[in-house]
């Protein structure tokens, strides 16, 4: 029973890291850029988050709107300010820039709020403290349940966006041939800055949600952004069904490792991700990068 | 025979220039190694360090400028070079010894990584390296004979005398550095060199001409995991106590980043004054902290985005230098072509016969 309970406690964690991944593979799908500052970014939302529940007192759930729409806001002049420059000056530059930003951020959020752990589980309210117990090993939280449905519903979300919209379908053009897009009347500029904003918007509330299960510290980036690659690389680039069962993968894997250990549990996760890459033929997984 | 011969242009690899400096550079070297018979403890140690980065800046340009690998992840080879200098002295080898078998051993693994990690490209291989040197730290925390991750430092090297412990270690940093940068400088110069800047250019391009990439790849892989982990046993030798989550730290790497892009990437001279420079930056602004890396960060993005051949990169661009000649030079592209240039003359005729 033990086990049963392990692994649905890493179906919700891997809900967690699917709604953290989802971010990360929009901006590869439509730039073809690795946002490495993409975990740092997540952290920043929780920040930003954290800082105005301090302030104000308000529910974490409530004070996530006005912090989504500030997140989407960064994302935007990311694309703007820094993103679209580093484009057109090589397929190097991205990496170096995107690498640059995670230390700033962090470094800010260390300078800033000092290297305390952070937690926003106390102001969310009954959430967190409900749950149910299905026998003496096995309890189902109500959290769990939560970040679960948000998941799905933000990655389904994502999916008919993508589909069905105008904005979807702009673009899931731009992201295919950007200068045909705009032969047909795409703002490639627009849809670019947009989609930077979705991805970032999605990172923060999954940073929101990592305070709200458990804490977040300045310097929780670059784990956070390493959990949400191995995410989308373990379900495959360029879905995002992929990115939830590979979250939901990752998820299992450090719950049943840390059954072993409990310090086995991202090792677990990094040996499944690094398995992966290992039986997987490279030619998938490099063709996809080196095309469109 | 030469086929540019013929029309008035030659290519040269060596100037006078490049030649008194490359000499310079030798003699720079043999002048160091007498350093620490007339300079105080502290220079010695922070000669050191330098060293340090100057390995550091540049088996990441390696990587980077001549192969297009955007590692983050390098760290994990710094760590290697750091515990496995630990682990052989913990088992009877001396001290010095030990550390140039963790240096082997750092090449060694990097030898497994290479299968896993080249078949991944662009930013999906950067950040598998970053989860490869992520798994290095938890598996040295978890390893109670390694100090765990409380840290653990080598009281073995206490069998030397202070002063002459410093010493040894200046030598086998300054040895170890001036032997990664001939290995590089003959690597570049070689046909690899043309191949692996053609791989960074366009690595199907140059597929296409024969080049073989994932070779070429592979050993700057390996050449720069022993480079980092010559970096890493250095480090121990020098601070002589380590923590996983330190000498792992992705820290490294932005040190690594801001040496090369303000230096130049994809030169050979960038990287070493990179490190010349961080080296005076850490000396003047450490105290700090975070501000001193928010502004290492914001000044390695502005160098990406407005001057992205870095400081060198420029110097050479503008001025035509090249302090250690690892390109060719083509000469006579200036003149107007002579009387007697073969192919141009050729075409002429051909366009004559047609027109008559």
């Amino acid at each position: 029973m033990t086990y049963v309970n392990a692994v649905f406690q890493g179906i919700i964690l891997g809900g967690f890291y699917a709604l953290l991944a989802c971010g990360l593979s929009l901006i590869f799908g439509v730039m073809r850029i690795i946002n490495l500052a993409h975990g740092s970014l997540a952290v920043l939302g929780a920040f930003i988050t954290w800082w105005i529940v301090d302030k104000t007192s308000l529910s974490p759930f409530l004070v996530l709107i006005p912090s989504l729409i500030v997140m989407f806001g960064v994302g935007w002049a990311l694309q703007r300010g820094l993103l679209e420059r580093s484009l057109r000056a090589g397929i190097l530059i991205p990496l170096l820039t995107t690498f640059g930003l995670a230390i700033v951020i962090d470094n800010v959020l260390l300078g800033v709020f000092s290297p305390d752990v952070r937690s926003l589980g106390g102001q969310a309210g009954a959430v967190t403290t409900t749950s149910w117990k299905v026998s003496q090993q096995f309890s189902i939280s109500a959290l769990g349940i939560l970040i679960l449905a948000v998941a799905v519903a933000v990655l389904g979300g994502l999916s008919l966006f993508l589909r069905r919209t105008t904005l979807g379908r702009a673009m899931r053009a731009t992201a295919q041939d950007s200068d045909t897009a705009e032969l047909v009347g795409i703002d490639s500029r627009g849809v670019y800055a947009r989609a930077a904003g979705i991805a970032v918007a999605t990172a923060a509330l999954a940073g929101v949600f990592l305070a709200i299960r458990a804490v977040v510290e300045p310097s929780a980036g670059p784990t956070q952004l390493i959990f949400a690659f191995e995410a989308v690389v373990i379900g495959g680039f360029g879905s995002l069904w992929g990115t939830l069962v590979g979250g939901l993968i990752l998820g299992v894997a450090q719950t049943l490792g840390a059954q072993i250990n409990p310090q086995y549990a991202n090792l677990a996760g990094h040996l499944v991700f690094l398995a992966v890459i290992a039986v997987r033929s490279g030619g998938i997984l490099a063709a996809r990068e080196g095309t469109a | 025979m030469n086929p540019l011969r013929t029309t008035g242009l030659s290519v040269q690899r060596w100037t006078k220039v490049s030649r008194a400096f490359t000499g310079g550079a030798g003699l720079l070297v043999v002048v160091l190694a007498f350093f620490p018979m007339f300079m105080s403890a502290n220079v010695v140690q922070k000669l050191t360090a330098l060293f340090i980065l100057i390995m550091i800046a540049s088996m990441w340009n390696a990587l980077a400028g001549y192969g297009g690998l955007v590692s983050v992840g390098q760290q994990a080879y710094i760590g290697i070079g750091a515990y496995g200098t630990v682990w052989f002295a913990h088992h009877g080898v001396p001290p010095y010894p030990a550390m140039f078998l963790a240096i082997i051993l750092a090449g060694a693994i990097s030898v497994v990584f290479s299968f896993l990690l080249l078949r991944l490209t662009g930013g999906q291989f950067s950040i598998a390296t970053w989860v490869v040197a992520a798994a290095f730290t938890v598996i040295v925390s978890l390893d109670k004979g390694l100090g765990a991750g409380t840290g653990i430092s080598l009281i073995e090297l206490n069998q030397y005398g202070p002063e002459h412990r410093q010493d040894y270690t200046y030598w086998f940093a300054l040895g170890a550095t001036a032997v990664l940068l001939i290995v590089l400088f003959v690597l570049l110069r070689s046909r690899m060199g043309s191949s692996l800047q053609a791989i960074r250019d366009d690595e199907q391009a140059a597929a296409s001409v024969g080049v073989r990439v994932m070779a070429g790849k592979r050993v700057l892989y390996i050449f720069a995991a022993v480079g980092f982990g010559a970096a890493g046993a250095m480090t121990l030798a020098n601070t002589l106590f380590i923590q996983p989550n330190s000498i792992f730290s992705v820290q490294w790497t932005a040190f690594a980043i801001f040496m090369v892009l303000v230096g130049g990437l994809g030169t050979f001279e960038g990287p070493v004054l990179g490190a010349i420079l961080l080296f005076l930056i850490q000396d003047w602004f450490a105290d700090l902290g975070v501000w001193y890396l928010i502004g290492l960060g914001v000044v390695a993005i502005l160098f990406a985005l407005l001057l992205p051949r870095g400081l060198w990169g420029t110097i050479e661009e503008r001025f035509g230098l090249q302090l250690m000649p690892v390109g060719y030079r083509v000469r006579g592209l200036g003149r107007s072509p002579g009387a007697d240039s073969g192919p141009l003359e050729e075409a002429d005729a051909t366009e004559a016969a047609a027109q008559t």
